[in-house]
């Protein structure tokens, strides 16, 4: 996973609550047995005009000049702005996939469902919480000012406007770790696979039912 | 001290190792494995020189790709067929038990585990889908995984974890006739909101809970998710024990008599402490339709689509907005005004044998209504399919004017042929009316079995109260 220390970059709002995985990549780009390849097809539904399908060329469909993504102005975003409850409903990583690949290094938001949340964390993606209020705020400054971005320092925990205001935000020491270091996680629990096999020893004895011989 | 409840229970009984600040490695009993989440997840193992901690805590099944036509030749779609391949050749390389699409015990990963006695009392199911939480009906912490977790489970048989808090639904009074579990379900969602269990893992008690079967549990912890709650519980009594009990996967003689002795403590403790509870009066919950793109988008059959003119929240208002022009009603539209193109009658949350019973119960007799295009019943499994041709359910429908599938998750969410056009306006049992869910354009209604099969012949939204 890519280390995440400090990063600074334009800002593209969806101005919508409640923006679930379905929309951030339809189930048609789902049938991959890829890791990469989705960055083309995010929002898909909203982003094109025409029905998308795996294998379509992508630089040849009509883009929907009404969707965000496709306003000049926010070419090249790598930190995106949301409302509330952003990645609700399935738990397809490819969501945060197809984020990654498209550019997007920070997602911001007064809220997150839980399981995209986890999986931003385990894609080098962060995950960025703040108040509902100053989200409000940074839609109305995004809005009125062309090129606006925004540096989020992992360590500092803070997020610094153009103005120089700066705000906190909270993250769990241990996700914060790993993110910093870009650490692999399964190698750091099979650092404890003398503990796991403890664990597998005495629950052996105490639930003999799920482990069947 | 308090007590505990059913969730602080199970998780205390799989804790491996915690760290200061709450971050613990969780044991996983029970892996459900599918071919959508999982390939990249073998891939990476391959990558990293890894091999499975535990085969035969997997299982595997593919579903969400499968056709629900004549699979004799295979499937068709080159993609689909990869991906499903894929599982296979995953399955044989690393030994994990799967259900092959031609197995009569293949279907939807959250029908089967039950159906085979995979998913025990007490156990800690994973899977790469968010409905895994079906699999709390059985007093079971069952949630969904991303594919990175997949691997960490397959790699490590445990998953890094925090805790979440306890949230307590309690449904009390009793269910009044015609109401089903997918009314409470849709009840509850529609009072919370599609983020009120965000955080929490959800215990589902009550009067109303306890007198459902095991099929309407499942029906009601699957849909958890669409609360925003990971998890959904229900503690474990003789209903459970009885559903389980002789399954192929089930404990067999003394360490049945041992597994059902330790099951009688998986229940919340009387003094429990739960971090927020919410009460609702069975006796009030009406045959519920979604109208948006929400389940929180809900109202009862004798209800009206609301105005967003009316709502003070600019965001819910932009919303709701959103919603209704997407799914092209006119606030003030009564329910049963609602005109259908097609019906869908399946899924892991409606897709078991109590749930076709049901709709056959209402269609029994009657024929499909001439605007209705296309109704469709889905089987959960192989098993559940030819349990309900046993039982002449299948004529039952065929005669009415249903197609009648092969098991798979189908047009749930439409990653295989079963898709709604643009436009087209649809009844389904099945758990999302996302935007597109079940098709670009296509504007999907969640309601229970036996709405869906009153709506396919009435042609719209009925209530089928009155049709008892």
């Amino acid at each position: 996973m890519e280390k995440f220390e400090k990063w600074t970059g334009l800002v593209a709002p969806i101005d919508h609550s409640n923006v679930d995985t379905d929309a951030i990549i339809p189930k048609q780009f789902l049938r991959s047995i890829h890791r990469t390849g989705f960055g083309p097809n995010l929002f898909d539904e909203w982003r094109y005009l025409d029905h998308g399908a795996p294998g379509k060329d992508n630089s040849k469909r009509p883009l929907n000049p009404k969707f965000v993504l496709n306003n000049k102005r926010y070419q090249g975003a790598s930190i995106l702005l949301a409302r509330e409850n952003f990645g609700c409903g399935s738990s397809r990583e490819h969501a945060v996939w197809a984020l990654e690949e498209y550019g997007f290094r920070v997602i911001i938001s007064p809220s997150f469902a839980d399981i995209f949340y986890n999986n931003c964390f385990k894609n080098g993606v962060l995950a960025l919480v703040l108040d509902a209020q100053t989200i409000d705020g940074l839609f109305k400054d995004i809005a009125a000012t062309p090129g606006y971005s925004l540096t989020v320092d992992l360590a500092a925990q803070t997020v610094t406007t153009p103005g120089g205001a700066s705000f906190t935000f909270k993250v769990d020491e241990f996700r914060k770790h790993c993110l910093l270091n870009g650490l692999d996680d399964i190698g750091l629990t099979l650092q404890h696979a003398a503990d796991i096999m403890a664990y597998e020893k005495r629950r052996r004895t105490e639930a003999p039912w799920l482990f069947p011989a | 001290m308090a007590g505990k409840t059913l969730y602080d229970k199970i998780w205390d009984a799989h804790v491996v190792r915690s760290e200061a600040g709450g971050t613990t490695l969780l044991y996983i009993d029970r892996h459900l494995v599918h071919e959508v989440t999982s390939a990249q997840a073998f891939d990476g193992l391959r990558l990293a020189g890894r091999s499975p901690w535990r085969v035969d805590a997997a299982l595997a099944v593919a579903d969400h790709n499968v056709p629900t036509t004549d699979r004799s030749q295979g499937i068709d779609d080159p993609v689909s067929r990869a991906q499903v391949e894929a599982l296979d050749k995953n399955c044989a390389e690393f030994g994990i038990i799967e259900f092959d699409m031609a197995d009569v015990r293949q279907g939807i990963v959250h029908v089967i585990g039950p159906e085979q006695g995979a998913t025990l009392p007490g156990m800690t199911v994973v899977c790469g889908d968010s409905h895994t939480s079906t699999h709390g009906a059985f007093g079971a912490l069952a949630f969904g995984i991303g594919t990175s977790e997949v691997e960490h489970v397959l790699a490590t048989q445990c998953l890094i974890q925090k805790k979440a808090n306890n949230m307590l639904i309690d449904v009390d009074g009793e269910t009044p006739m015609g109401i089903t579990a997918k009314d409470i379900v849709l009840a509850i969602i529609g009072k919370i909101g599609t983020a009120g269990g965000t955080g929490c893992t959800l215990e589902f008690g009550g009067q109303a809970i306890r007198a459902l079967s095991m099929e309407g549990r499942m029906t009601v912890c699957n849909m958890s998710i669409e609360a925003g709650a990971r998890a959904g519980l229900i503690g474990v009594d003789q209903t459970t024990v009885e559903y389980v009990r002789g399954r192929p996967f089930a404990p067999k003689g003394k360490l049945w008599e041992q597994a059902i002795a330790a099951w009688q403590d998986l229940r919340s403790d009387a003094d429990a402490k739960f971090d927020r509870v919410v009460h609702i009066d069975a006796a009030t919950i009406k045959p519920q339709v979604t109208w948006g793109t929400s389940p929180q988008m809900v109202a009862p059959i004798d209800g009206r689509i609301p105005d967003p003119g009316a709502e003070a929240d600019p965001i819910k208002r932009e919303w709701m907005e959103r919603a209704l022009k997407y799914m092209d009603l006119p606030p003030g539209t009564g329910i049963t005004e609602i005109k259908l193109d097609k019906v869908f009658i399946g899924s892991c949350t409606n897709g078991r044998i109590e749930d076709l019973r049901a709709a056959a119960d209402v269609v029994r007799g009657r024929k499909v209504a001439a605007n209705i295009k296309l109704a469709m019943v889905v089987p959960g499994s192989g098993l559940v399919k030819r349990q309900a041709e046993d039982e002449g359910l299948d004529q039952v429908f065929k005669k009415a004017g249903f197609e009648w599938r092969e098991p798979g998750c189908s047009m749930c969410l439409g990653m295989n042929a079963d898709q709604l056009g643009p436009g087209e306006r649809c009844a389904s049992t099945s758990n999302r009316n996302f935007e597109g869910r079940q098709g670009k354009g296509g504007r999907t209604h969640l309601v229970s079995p036996a709405m869906a099969a009153a709506a396919a012949i009435a042609g719209h939204f009925v209530d089928v109260r009155e049709w008892h």
